[in-house]
């Protein structure tokens, strides 16, 4: 009976019965008010549909708080709870092989296919049933009498002179309000999650060492010097930036100063496109294409250097996956990201500077590069950081087309290693949360969100401080 | 006012200054259009590579094998039942195998190509015909025509990509006799001019002493590998079919310029399939499994539906979980919100939080929902939660700017009837700026869709056989299936990865249209 209970679907069941409460009590509340509106001769405050809503809140939202507390605590209250009844031989294992063990009687417990496993597991398995019923059946009881006693007390305030609609809006108010503080809570998840698994990483690894050490062998020997990470971070974006910059900056004047309208109409669209195709499109290209392509070009240089004389031994390295592939193919993408933000700011550069620039003979190319490039110089400046940024949380691209070595070259066709990729091959082990390996992917991240924060604090800065010149 | 200026002081250096100066005005033009081109050009080659590859991969060649199904094989007594018949893919696959043996006899004389044989169709290739007959169990025992997929690597070489061949047509040939063991001379006056000249120009900058090119000469069923050509006479090596095919016939030579050891298939795989072709047994056909099967380790069975399926819950669950939500917050701060310090603070978090890194968002699901609360690896429910925290910024920025159109005069006239604030908004202000919102959404939900990074830290790289049926299903999503596909080694994996991506760049393409049709329809400029 309490094994049949604990394999209730109880994700479906809850919104069922959140659904199932909440039309009931708006339909007791509705009936109720319409009663007294026929049974009163003045006028009542709020019109029956808002009774309704007033009862139908008071009984559905305990049971929301109910199912979200069950979500979150269900599982971790059976685990401890059928941890505490396990027999002794159990305390042998360490943690983690305890949390694989339960995972793999939650999956058992799932399927209702224990069998052919041994008797130990079975009786776990059944046992773990046992208490997920125990939780499940207490979850639908207590939900029960809080919907009930919430739909009884509040039909029970219902009279003509009651304010359910104040009530009611006053509700909404404060749901809308949650949902605005769920970014809030987003953003303290990220830093609290970061910073909470950094802080065991640097307790296992200092963090002087992690920020300048120039070893990173983080798979194998456990070396964690992040150097070169930041180092290939650095160059690929570096690299994309060489390629956006100019294109995106070009673009941007082109279509916002030369361009006929109708042009603009189509070219702007077709290169907002560039920021639309998934990353991974782009890393499949950056390796099909442009990896091949820059291997067999740097190759060619190696021999034509060797053949004239220039050098005895190949200066590039042409290795399949490169650097420059990365950053070419990164650069690329973030044409649109200069490129629109820059075109926003040239059109917002009012019209009487350029006039100006024109009454005293200036050409347009003059026109632009000394009167209106300068005065847009704040946004563009924007557009570039909020590029770099992009440019350095961008995995897809790295993790297929730049390669998983961690050094510190200057060579652009040596692959080099960036952040994001490590952070990808250190989360996609199966390593436990206690590992010093995924603990130092979440060192990563914060390393990462802290740069791109900075980068894109100061260039929304930029943005507001400059629109508030010209507005 | 310059001309008169000019006529009047004809000054030489003022107009070599002019002219530099509108050079450089003239230029400068020029490097914007360089750029835009540029960018252009890029996206064309992209799309160019990508698609041509796809149209490669759109379709495939299957064999048709005219089998009977034999009881005894299929069905044997004791394992008839139909989920038997199903399940009986070693039965099936013998029936093939039999039937290619039969077909071409000579490969029974060796194992090296007995195995060549086989590895025409892969074993789990029977499967849909498996359950076909477990569905109609009444065909037991009759003849029927199955199709299977060729092999990944002769379907590459019959599309012309596999292997570099020169193709020769040589000329009359007069004479087939036999000559020493299992070899025959073919002579003919002149036959094999025109290849002794393609054999020049194929030996072109090709080291003395590398491996021969092979040179194959097919003859209606019979192909055999050809030695000591000149002129008039070569030696046959017959590979398959009869020599008595190659008598008074013009056979087709082909000139293989990558030798034997260095491609992933022989010369009498290439004779064999060759032979197949000729018989009419081989057809190119759209490869509609793209859609209908799931991953496979063969790429002439792997498709894309588990995916499509993963990746059509996951956006549920991010789609319940971030419109919302989104919508509300937006509501909440465009039209509720008093204008103080703790509003400004959640504008500037949730600017921030637009452009943190994708990947930050998939260490905080790995952290949050599966270290912490214990949910299930690799599900669409963590996927789509991960998404949704991803999303839920874009759609509160796009919902805001759609609210703060909406003329003021609404507002103050729903106010002014005696609407209640909460009135105002949710029946006249959120229905008017419905279709900007919406169409604010569906650009998030795109960005999502196209989404790899912090879906691969939650374990959605796991390969997946089968299609999830719920949202706590272990699955996998497009963009994940493409990265993986990616790593595939095999070549064949190529142009599947590059239709995979046709395929999502379709939906894409389907949410951006429907953004702009509602635009279109909808959007009113107040």
């Amino acid at each position: 009976m309490l094994q049949q209970l604990g394999q209730l679907p109880m994700g479906w069941l809850l919104i069922a019965l959140i659904a199932v409460f909440g039309s009931a009590a708006f339909f007791i509340g509705r009936v109720r008010a319409e009663r007294l509106l026929l049974s009163t001769t003045g006028r009542m405050h709020s019109r029956p549909n808002y009774h309704g809503y007033y009862v139908a809140m008071w009984s559905a939202v305990p049971v929301m708080l109910v199912a979200a507390g069950y979500a979150i605590f269900a599982e971790q209250l059976t685990r401890t709870q059928l941890t505490r009844e396990l027999p002794s031989s159990f305390s042998a294992l360490s943690a983690a092989e305890l949390q694989s063990y339960l995972e793999s009687v939650r999956m058992a417990a799932g399927t209702a296919a224990s069998a052919g496993a041994d008797r130990v597991f079975q009786a776990v398995t059944n046992r773990y049933l046992e208490l997920r019923g125990l939780v499940n059946a207490g979850t639908l009881v207590l939900l029960g009498i809080l919907a009930s006693a919430g739909m009884f007390w509040a039909q029970r305030r219902l009279k003509p002179s009651f304010r359910a609609r104040a009530l009611v809006e006053n509700g909404m108010e404060l749901v809308l309000f949650v949902c605005a503080g769920v970014a809030i809570a987003t953003t303290a998840g990220i830093v609290l999650s970061l910073l909470y698994e950094s802080l065991q990483f640097f307790q296992k690894v200092s963090a002087w060492d992690f920020l300048t050490g120039t070893r990173w062998n983080a798979q194998t020997e456990a070396e964690f010097g992040a150097l070169p990470l930041f180092f290939g971070t650095f160059m690929i974006a570096l690299i994309a930036m060489l390629v956006a910059a100019p294109i995106g900056l070009f673009s941007a004047i082109f279509l916002s100063e030369y361009a006929s309208p109708k042009a603009r109409g189509w070219i702007k669209p077709i290169l907002e496109i560039l920021a639309g195709i998934p990353t991974v499109v782009y890393g499949f290209f950056a390796l099909l294409v442009v990896a091949p392509a820059i291997r067999t070009a740097a190759i060619w240089v190696n021999e034509t250097a060797i053949q004239l004389g220039l050098a005895s031994e190949p200066i590039l390295a042409a290795q399949p996956t490169s650097a420059l592939a990365a950053g070419l193919v990164m650069g690329i993408m973030v044409i649109p990201f200069v490129s629109s933000l820059s075109d926003d700011v040239i059109n917002a550069v009012p019209q009487t500077l350029r006039d100006a620039a024109y009454a005293l003979g200036a050409t347009k190319s003059e026109t632009v590069k000394q009167v209106v490039v300068p005065a847009a110089l704040p946004g563009i400046i924007a557009a570039l950081l909020l590029a770099v940024s992009r440019a350095i949380g961008e995995t897809m691209i790295v993790v297929m087309a730049a390669g998983k070595s961690a050094r510190i070259s200057m060579d652009p066709t040596s692959d080099l290693t960036t952040i994001t990729v490590q952070i990808v091959s250190l989360m996609t082990g199966e390593t436990g949360f206690d590992d010093p390996k995924t603990l130092s992917a979440f060192a990563l991240g914060l390393v990462l969100f802290i740069v791109t924060l900075a980068f894109n604090v100061v260039a929304l800065r930029v943005v507001k401080k400059y629109r508030e010149k010209y507005d | 006012m310059t001309d008169t200026a000019r006529t009047s002081t004809p000054s030489a250096a003022a107009a070599k200054h002019l002219k530099r100066r509108r050079a450089a005005d003239g230029r400068f033009r020029y490097y914007g259009l360089i750029a835009i081109l540029a960018a252009l050009g890029a996206l064309a080659v992209l799309v160019l590579t990508i698609g041509s590859q796809a149209l490669s991969a759109a379709t495939y060649h299957v064999v048709r094998y005219d089998v009977t199904l034999d009881p005894a094989v299929i069905a044997p007594e004791g394992a008839n039942r139909p989920a038997d018949i199903a399940r009986n893919v070693d039965g099936f696959y013998g029936l093939v195998r039999d039937n290619l043996l039969e077909t071409f006899p000579e490969a029974e004389s060796d194992r090296v190509s007995r195995r060549e044989l086989s590895d025409f169709v892969t074993r789990l290739a029977v499967l849909p015909t498996a359950k076909m007959i477990a569905n109609s169990p009444e065909l037991v025992g009759g003849d029927i025509a199955m199709t299977a997929p060729l092999n990944d690597d002769l379907d590459l070489y019959l599309k012309g990509q596999g292997v570099r061949e020169r193709k020769i047509k040589a000329g009359q040939i007069t004479a087939v006799a036999a000559d020493g063991q299992a070899g025959y001379r073919v002579t003919g006056a002149g036959a094999f001019d025109a290849l002794m000249a393609g054999l020049a120009v194929a030996n072109v900058g090709r080291a003395k002493g590398a491996a021969q090119v092979d040179v194959l000469l097919t003859a209606g069923v019979s192909t055999g590998r050809l030695t000591d050509i000149t002129s008039g006479s070569a030696r046959l090596e017959l590979l398959t079919g009869k020599a008595a095919d190659f008598s008074n016939s013009r056979p087709a030579a082909r000139i293989i310029v990558s030798p034997e050891a260095e491609r992933t298939i022989s010369d009498r795989q290439i004779a064999w399939v060759l032979a197949l072709k000729e018989m009419g047994r081989v057809e190119r056909v759209p490869r509609w499994t793209l859609l209908t099967n799931s991953d496979s380790t063969y790429p002439e069975l792997a498709g894309g539906l588990a995916a499509i399926v993963g990746s059509l819950l996951t956006m549920l669950v991010t789609a319940m979980v971030a419109m919302p939500i989104g919508i509300l917050a937006a509501v909440y701060l465009e039209e509720f919100a008093p204008r103080n310090r703790v509003t400004e603070f959640f504008e500037v978090n949730i600017n921030n939080l637009a452009a943190v890194p994708s990947i930050v968002f998939g260490l905080l699901g790995a952290a949050l929902y599966i270290n912490f609360l214990g949910m299930p690896r690799s599900a669409p429910l963590v996927g789509g939660l991960v998404l949704a925290l991803m999303t839920f910024p874009v759609v509160i920025i796009a919902s805001r700017a759609a609210l703060k159109a909406v003329p003021p005069s609404v507002r103050s006239g729903a106010l002014a009837v005696g609407a209640s604030q909460m009135q105002t908004v949710f029946h006249h202000v959120v229905p008017l700026a419905a279709p900007g919102i919406l169409t604010g959404a569906i650009l998030g939900m795109a960005r999502a869709l196209g989404e790899t990074a912090p879906l691969l830290l939650i374990g959605m790289v796991a390969f997946v056989g089968d299609v999830p049926s719920g949202p706590t299903d272990e699955s996998t999503v497009m963009p994940v299936l493409i990265f993986s596909w990616s790593n595939n080694a095999e070549r064949a994996w190529e142009p599947l990865t590059s239709a995979m991506i046709v395929i999502l760049l379709a939906f894409l393409l389907l949410m951006n249209g429907l953004v702009v049709f509602l635009r279109r329809k909808y959007e009113r400029r107040w």
